[in-house]
Parts: C-alpha cells; structure tokens; sequence
C-alpha cells in the first residue's frame, strides 16, 4: 500500500517536473521533439529488460514476504503454517526491539549523514587549492572507500578500538587518561564513528568531482566584491554543491539503512538493544530464532519505513537530478 | 539535378504547431538562405528536410523523388551543425571519413575523397589531430569538410557561424561563397543574421512564425518587400515606422498625414485606401536627409550619432517621440539634443496598411500578387 | 607585516599541513591492519601496540594453509566481474533510451528504479533464500552475480543515464546522418565519446560488488563463498588471532584498493551522477 502511496508521490514528482519544462519552452532548439512511432519501440525495447527485472526483483519477493507475514510460520516447527493474520505484525511493532530498532536506525542514518556530508565538504574545500602531494592526499582520503565493511568493522573493534591493546587506548594512556572500552560504553556511537569513516570518502569524492566544476571567475567576481574565504564559502561554494550534496544523502540513505556487516561483526546488535537497527533486529527473527512469519512482518514494516524515507528524498533530490537537461 | 521541393509542410509538436504549411522550390545550385527571427520554425524546416524530426503531414521532394519517409542517412543529403557535433574522439580525418567507411567505400577512394576535402578547406596539416585541439574556426571547417567528402546533393548549414567570433565569421562567410562556386552545389542554410542572409543567398526565404512570408533575391526583398515584418527584417540599420493616417488616396497617389506631424504625398496605388484609414510609413536610414531646422516640416531633435568612419548613423527623435535613424555623409557634425529636420526620399518610402501589407506601386498590383 | 606573496605561500602551508594530517588519520587503520599483517601474534597484541618490530610471513603462510584464499578471490572476481558486465548489458540500451529517446513516463521510472534500492534487503531476504533454494541457486557464483546485478542496476543506470545526457545530442544526429544505424551509433560514437562516465560506473559496480557482505553471507556457505566470507570466517572463532585477521583483511581488501588507487583519477573524474553542470 506504501508502495503506491510512493509511486503515485513519484509520478506527481515527474508531472510537476515536466509541466515546468513546458512552461519554458525557451531552449527549444535542445527539445528532444516528439519522437516518432518506431524510434519510440526502439526505446521501449531497450528500456523494458531492465524494467522488467527490476520489477520481478520488487513485485515476486515482496508478495511473498507479504503472504509469509501473515502466517505462523516457523521453520523449527515444519509442516504448521496457520493463517494467522496481522499477528505477526502486532508482536513484531510491540517487541521492545522493535522501538529500539527504529530509533537506532534513524541515529545510524541521520548521524552519519550529517558527519559524513560536514567533514566532506570541508574536506573537498580543503584538498580543492593547491599544495605539496595533493595527489597523494586525494588516494589517501578516498581508502577507506575501497575496503569491506567486514574488514572495516573488524579492524576497528580489535585492533583500534580494544580496550588494552588498542591503538586508541595507548593513545588515552599517552595522554595519562583512564582507556576507554568503546563498544561496550559507547556502543552506537563507536557505530556511528566506524561508518562515517567508511563514508566521508564517497562524500569527499563526489563533492571534491563538484568542486572541479566550480566557476574560478566566480570566486574572482567575489573576492573582488570584497568577500572574504568565509563568506566565499557560505555564498558560493556552498551553494554549487547543494546538488552534489542532495545526491551524497540520496546515496548514502539507501546503503545506510539496510547498515548489516558492520553491527553483525562487531556488537552483534547489543548490549542488550544498543545497537540493533532494524535490519538487524528482522536478521535475528529470521536467522536466529527462525520466525519467518515475524520476520517477514518486520521486512514489510522496514519497506514501508524505508518507502517514508524514499519519498521524502526523492522530493528533495529527486527534482535536482532530473531537472537538468 | 538536385531540385528540393516542398509541398504543404506541417509539423506540430505537442499539439502546437511549428511549421504552419509551407510550400517551397528550390532549384539546383541554388544557394538558399532560411531566415527569421528564432523560434519562426526555420531550423525546424531544416531539420525536417534532413529528416532529423518527422513531419507531421506534407511532402518533400528531391529530385522528383519523395523522401519525405526516407531514413536520413539514404536522403542523399549532409548537415553541418551550429555546434559543428564532431566525433570528439576521432582525429579530423576519421571525422570527415566516418560517414563513408559507414558505407562501406573503399579505402583508397575514401582517403582520396578526404585528401581532397582537406585541400579545399585547407585542413591537410591538422588531419591527425582531435577536435578538442582545433581552433573554432578549424573545427566548423572540419564539420564542413564532414559533409563535402560524401557528395551530397544538398548541404544544409544550421547556424553555422553563430558560434565564431566576428572578424572569423566574416572570413568563414567569404570562404562559404567561395565553396559554393567552388562545388556548385545547392546550398540550404538557416540563419537568424539578416547580413549573411543577404551577402550570401541567390534565395532568401523570411520566415516568420511558422509561415514563409518572402520568398526573392537579397535585393528584391530589400526594395519590394511584400510586407511590414519583412521590410522590418531586412536591411540594417533597421527600416523606421511612422505612424499616420490617409487623408486622401487614389490609384495614383495617397496622402499620408504622420502623427509627429508632416504631410507626405506618396506615388503609390491607394486605392484600397479610404480616408481616416491607419497606415504606417516605412523608411530606410539611407533614404532620410538630414536639414537645418526650418528646411522641412518634419522637424526632429539629433539623439547619440556613430560615427563608422564612411557614414554617421545619427539617431534622431520626432515630436510625437519616435526614435529614427538617418545614415549621414561621414563628417556629420550634429550634436546631441540639436534641432533638425528630416527630407525623406519619397520614391522609396514604403506604405503598409492596418494588415502590414505593402501598398504596391501604380499600376503593379498585377505583378505584386 | 606580510606581503601577499608571503601570506599566500603561508596559507597554501597551513592548508596543506592540515589535509596531510586528516589524510593521514583517516588512512590509519588501513596502515595499520597491514602493518599488523606482518606482526607475529605476541607483537600484534602488545601492549602499548608496537610500531617498529622485525615483520614475518608467517600469517600469510598460514591462510594459504588453513584456507584456499584464491578460491575466494577467484569467487569475488568472478561475481564482481561477472555481475558489472550483466549491469552494463543492461543499463547501457536502457539509459540510452531513457536519454535519447525522453518520454513522459522517462522521468517517472528512473525514480521508480531507484526507489527499489530503497527496498531493505532484510525485507526480502527470506523469499530470496526460498526462491534460491527450490531454485538450486544457494552457494552458486551465478546465484550471487543474479542479486548484485539487480542491486546494483538502478545506481548503474542512473549513472550511465547522466553520462549520456552530457552529450550533445547533435553528435548523434550528426552519426545517423552520416548513416550510422543503432548498434553502430551506440558501438562507434556513443560509448567512445561517454567512456569516462561508463568507466566510473564499472568503477563502482565493482567496488560494491567486492565488498557487498550480506547477501554473500547468507547466500552463500563454501563454493561459492567470496573474500567477504572468508575475512567473516575468521571474525567470531579465531577473533583474537590479530595478525592473521589482518593478514586475511590486507589480502580480501588489497585488490580493490589498489585497483581504486590506480582508477582514481577516473573516478573522481567521472562520479558526478548528474549533479554537476
């Protein structure tokens, strides 16, 4: 049902996009034109394969998923598949997880959004002018892009981040401070860190891409209007890389809400709730206790949270990207 | 024999229509200047007879034949682009013989075709290069050389000089009438710049708002202009406006009173004319004299002048506050904010009607329609 | 006082100090899992951690002998490889559609196929293992390139989509012209010119097919398992053997990150996903 809500959302999404574009029909030498009969087969033909897997990949799974939550089915328990109803849906939403689960989820996004898009654009500002080993300093800073969050995750937790033979906790120890064992006291948190270390690198290469294309005789034009680095920053730089921005969290929402190896290799979810996102709270009911019932309902409620999410930012991107042209 | 015929063209897009019904001959080696203001459909003419856009209803004919559902590439035709559209990632010379090696043509011949086109355009020392490495000037030469090497039997150009500066395009211009008497091809080509229009065409075709309003030589359409938007068009400076009314008109004469104040009689067919009808003189900055104060009745007030060297263009304010320019010898002397008359050349006045249509002159309606 | 010259050069100083020094810390824990790597086990868990050590191979040597570390690479390659060329064959005819040949609907599905990234992978994976199993895909390579194609497609079509829309649409009119069917269009004109483009969206393809963890953790058991696995093997049982953990985390990460260091330029170059004008 959330589905549609967001498709027809979409679909008012591209009207308003299109009737714009007729509203100025200035470039009309660029128009496209009205494409003719066959050559609009032709299109169709070569875009509908991907369509159409697409659509199997969503429609096929999300029925089942669908059907399955409505049943008490539980694989330590064969050949019992009652219909049951929303039942499985009443116990996954009044789980103390399930509470839990979805605020984590909302910090994990929403942190490492903010960390990640800040420390980029600082970052892309930085690396933009010219000094000794810039090159260098671009492969150094876009690493962490390249490794699995397994590896990730696991360097962190046991070669970083433990609390007597850590890096970090000689570190503290230099410094005469008391060590810190970081995933057990702060355990979202040290999440939280661990993957915007691995995602400020794709911020920083995507807006470091935008800042190549930022107008040079704009910043001349305001320095010469007297604008400071400040204010150069704030009334043009900032501005040219609003869309590259909107498509770092565009991106970046899509892979941290589904956040999995990460906590699955290091706290396991807790202590206690700590650290379950939802991704991982339905990973236990499937995998762990083997209620596919109940996972399916959670799966479905994770769609429809993640269709929320979608729709909100394909308001605020999804115009950006496709205006162009 | 490369005759382009064009017959009841339409082509709408989104219901709205570009190209209002447009019939049109154009001979062999002709050379043949599309222009209008933008947006009159010109390039859209243009592209339909490349058969880049579909028409909607209407037929084109080359050479007798109907190509008006001809794939573009089999129409016989090459297009140089506004944007020149070269392959950024082909030197010069794969650019010129892409379109040949495409079908196929023996190597020897299609190095011998390009040789060729690069001697022509003086391109033979950049053959190796991209695109990227090329100057503007030399890359529209290479879009041109892209379309001498296949033999078309008509070139089309969109624009092809909006994109060069001007002392280039003023050389690019001279080295088009050249090719063209060089190849001896029929020549198609839009442009919004009613200067190339004129110093380039055999054929001028205005265009405006989807019709095809003149069709006549440069010099036809600058002393016959059949109506108001074409006189408006052609010529620079512009063609000045003064409105007025008749006050009294036959088949030989009709006597224009002008809102800034002068009365005119004018040798021309009125006899469509009552009196009180609105008419609006048109008159060339070359056909305008400029007097001292009390030598006419047509008294203006001298604006900014600029001085070319040969001619002044001196832009001068009527008492009802319509600005006019007058071209004057080049040692005019006027200043600013002086007072002056204006002598018009009254053989050469136009007249329109309420409509914009010309007056025609005595005894030529006949031969105007 | 300072002169212009003077502050400039200063301030190109300080800037560069400080992008050094976040580059630097950023770039740590990757240094310091292959510094690791080559640490016998005692050293890898001393403490304060040491920086300077006599370095051995003795963790490499051992991953060789426990597990068969080439028949997980050859799995990632495989797959990454395998499932990038599916996406392209199919992103490429549909972005080229969807930029050449705009329709009203154009605009609606490329959003559309992006909103089924949204989708939680969680949310269908129990179907998916159902599917996969009566399917006989479970711990197949061809089962794992299936679902990262699909993944990864909308995000590849997107940015194929982009870089085409970057070229001007008269170079194409221009090839038709010149007699240039569809295949030759696309083959000769469209892909050499939008190469820049295609090659980041390979880029990418392949960096998230290599990492990608959860599907290949629950998809997959031993044939078919990829590096992820093996790293993810060695994370519960033997989690306080550092240096071999390091070792197999240097080995799994080592040819993405070098291939991403050697790509770079690329990637930076061409990684826009259309916002950039």
């Amino acid at each position: 049902m959330n589905i549609s809500g967001l498709q027809s959302g979409l679909t008012r999404l591209a009207q308003r996009v299109s009737s714009q574009k007729g509203r100025f029909p200035g470039a009309s030498n660029q128009q496209p034109g009205t494409v003719s009969e066959h050559s609009r087969r032709i299109g169709l033909a070569m875009v509908s394969p991907s369509v159409a897997v697409l659509l199997a990949w969503m429609v096929v799974p999300l029925a089942m998923t669908l059907w399955f939550s409505l049943l008490r089915y539980n694989l330590l328990y064969p050949g019992e598949s009652d219909f049951v109803g929303l039942e499985n849906f009443y116990y996954f939403l009044t789980d103390e997880g399930f509470a839990a689960g979805a605020l984590n989820t909302f910090l994990l996004v929403v942190s490492v959004l903010a960390i990640s898009v800040v420390s980029g654009v600082l970052i892309a500002v930085l690396v933009d002018g010219p000094f000794w080993g810039r090159g260098v300093v671009r492969v150094l800073l876009i690493s962490p892009f390249f490794i699995m969050p397994t590896v990730s995750a696991l360097v962190w937790k046991n070669l970083l981040l433990h609390p007597v033979s850590g890096v970090l906790a000689a570190l503290w120890r230099f410094f005469g401070a008391e060590p810190v064992d970081w995933l057990a006291e702060y355990p979202l948190e040290t999440i939280i860190m661990i993957v915007s270390w691995q995602w400020i690198p794709f911020a920083v290469l995507l807006l470091m891409t935008a800042m190549q294309s930022l107008d040079q005789e704009q910043k001349d034009a305001a320095r010469l209007d007297g604008a400071g680095a400040l204010a150069t920053f704030w009334h043009i730089t900032l501005p040219h890389l609003a869309r590259p921005i909107a498509v770092v969290v565009m991106i970046e929402t899509i892979f941290l809400l589904s956040i999995f190896a990460e906590i699955f290799t290091t706290t396991g979810g807790g202590p206690g709730y700590e650290t379950t996102n939802l991704a991982f709270l339905i990973y236990t009911q499937a995998l762990l206790q083997f209620d596919v019932g109940m996972a399916s309902a959670g799966g479905l409620v994770a769609v429809v949270i993640a269709n929320v999410a979608a729709f909100f930012l394909v308001r605020m991107v999804g115009k950006s990207l496709t205006d162009k042209a | 024999m490369s005759d382009l015929t064009i017959k009841n063209l339409k082509k709408g897009f989104d219901g709205t229509e570009i190209i209002k019904g447009i019939d049109l001959e154009i001979k062999d080696h002709e050379f043949v200047v599309f222009v209008g203001p933008s947006g009159c459909g010109k390039s859209t003419l243009l592209r339909l007879i490349a058969g880049l856009e579909e028409v909607t209803s209407g037929h084109i004919h080359l050479d007798g034949q109907d190509i008006t559902d001809v794939a573009p590439a089999k129409r016989n035709l090459a297009m140089v682009f506004q944007t020149y559209a070269l392959y950024p990632h082909m030197s010069v010379s794969k650019n010129m013989s892409f379109a040949l090696s495409l079908a196929g043509a023996d190597k020897a011949e299609i190095e011998r075709k390009v040789k060729e086109a690069a001697r022509i355009l003086e391109l033979e020392h950049l053959l190796e290069r991209k695109p990227k490495a090329l100057s503007g000037g030399q890359r529209q030469r290479v879009a041109i050389g892209r379309a001498i090497v296949r033999h078309p039997k008509v070139f089309l150009f969109d624009e092809p000089l909006s994109n060069l500066d001007a002392a280039l395009r003023v050389q690019m211009r001279l080295e088009l009438a050249r090719l063209h008497k060089e190849l001896n091809a029929t020549m198609i080509y839009v442009t919004h710049d009613q200067v190339e229009a004129m110093t380039l065409a055999d054929k001028v075709v205005v265009f405006n708002g989807g019709r095809v309003e003149q069709v006549g030589s440069p010099l036809e359409l600058y002393h016959h202009p059949l109506n108001q938007f074409v006189a408006g068009f052609i010529g620079t400076p512009k063609m000045a406006f003064l409105g007025g009314s008749v006050k009294a008109a036959d088949a030989s004469g009709v006597t224009v009173a002008l809102a800034c104040g002068p009365e005119y009689c004018l040798p021309l067919d009125g006899s469509a004319l009552k009196a009180g009808d609105r008419v609006t003189l048109g008159v060339r900055p070359e056909h305008l004299q400029i007097a001292a104060a009390e030598h006419s009745p047509f008294k203006v007030r001298l604006d900014v002048s600029e001085h070319l060297g040969a001619d002044t263009y001196c832009y001068v304010r009527t008492e009802s506050g319509e600005l006019l320019t007058v071209r004057a010898p080049g040692d005019f002397a006027g200043q600013f904010g002086e007072r002056a008359s204006l002598i018009p050349d009254l053989a050469h006045c136009h007249l329109f009607d309420a409509d914009g249509r010309t007056l025609p002159k005595p005894g030529a309606s006949a031969r105007a329609a | 006082m300072l002169t212009l010259k003077q502050t400039r050069s200063l301030r190109t100083l300080v800037l560069g100090s400080l992008a050094w020094l976040l580059a630097l810390t950023l770039f740590f824990p990757i240094f310091w899992m292959v510094l690791t790597s080559f640490k016998t086990e005692v050293e890898a868990f001393a403490t304060p951690p040491q920086l300077f050590f006599s370095p051995t191979l003795e963790n490499y040597l051992h991953i060789d002998s426990r597990s068969d570390y080439f028949h997980f690479a050859w799995n990632s390659l495989v797959i990454s490889f395998g499932s990038t060329l599916a996406g392209m064959l199919l992103a490429v005819p549909a972005a080229y559609s969807m930029a050449f040949f705009e329709t009203r609907r154009t605009k609606s599905t490329l959003l559309w196929m992006l909103s089924t990234k949204m989708l939680p992978p969680v949310g269908v994976l129990v179907p998916i293992y159902l599917l996969f199993k009566s399917a006989g895909l479970l711990d197949t390579r061809l089962g794992l390139v299936i679902v990262y194609t699909l993944i990864n497609l909308p995000i590849m079509v997107w940015m194929v989509y982009t870089a085409f829309k970057e070229i001007p649409k008269d170079i194409l009119e221009a090839a038709r012209l010149d007699g240039a069917t569809t295949t030759q269009e696309i083959c000769r004109v469209l892909l050499p010119i939008s190469k820049g483009g295609l090659a980041s969206t390979i880029l990418l393809s392949l960096i998230l097919c290599w990492n990608e963890a959860f599907w290949s953790l629950n998809l997959t058991s031993s044939a078919a398992a990829p590096l992820t696995a093996l790293v993810a093997s060695y994370s519960s049982p033997e989690g306080l053997f550092w240096a071999k953990l390091s070792a197999v985390s240097t080995l799994a990460c080592a040819p993405i990150l070098i291939f991403g260091w050697l790509c770079q330029k690329q990637l930076v170059r061409g990684l826009s996903f259309g916002a950039v004008k």
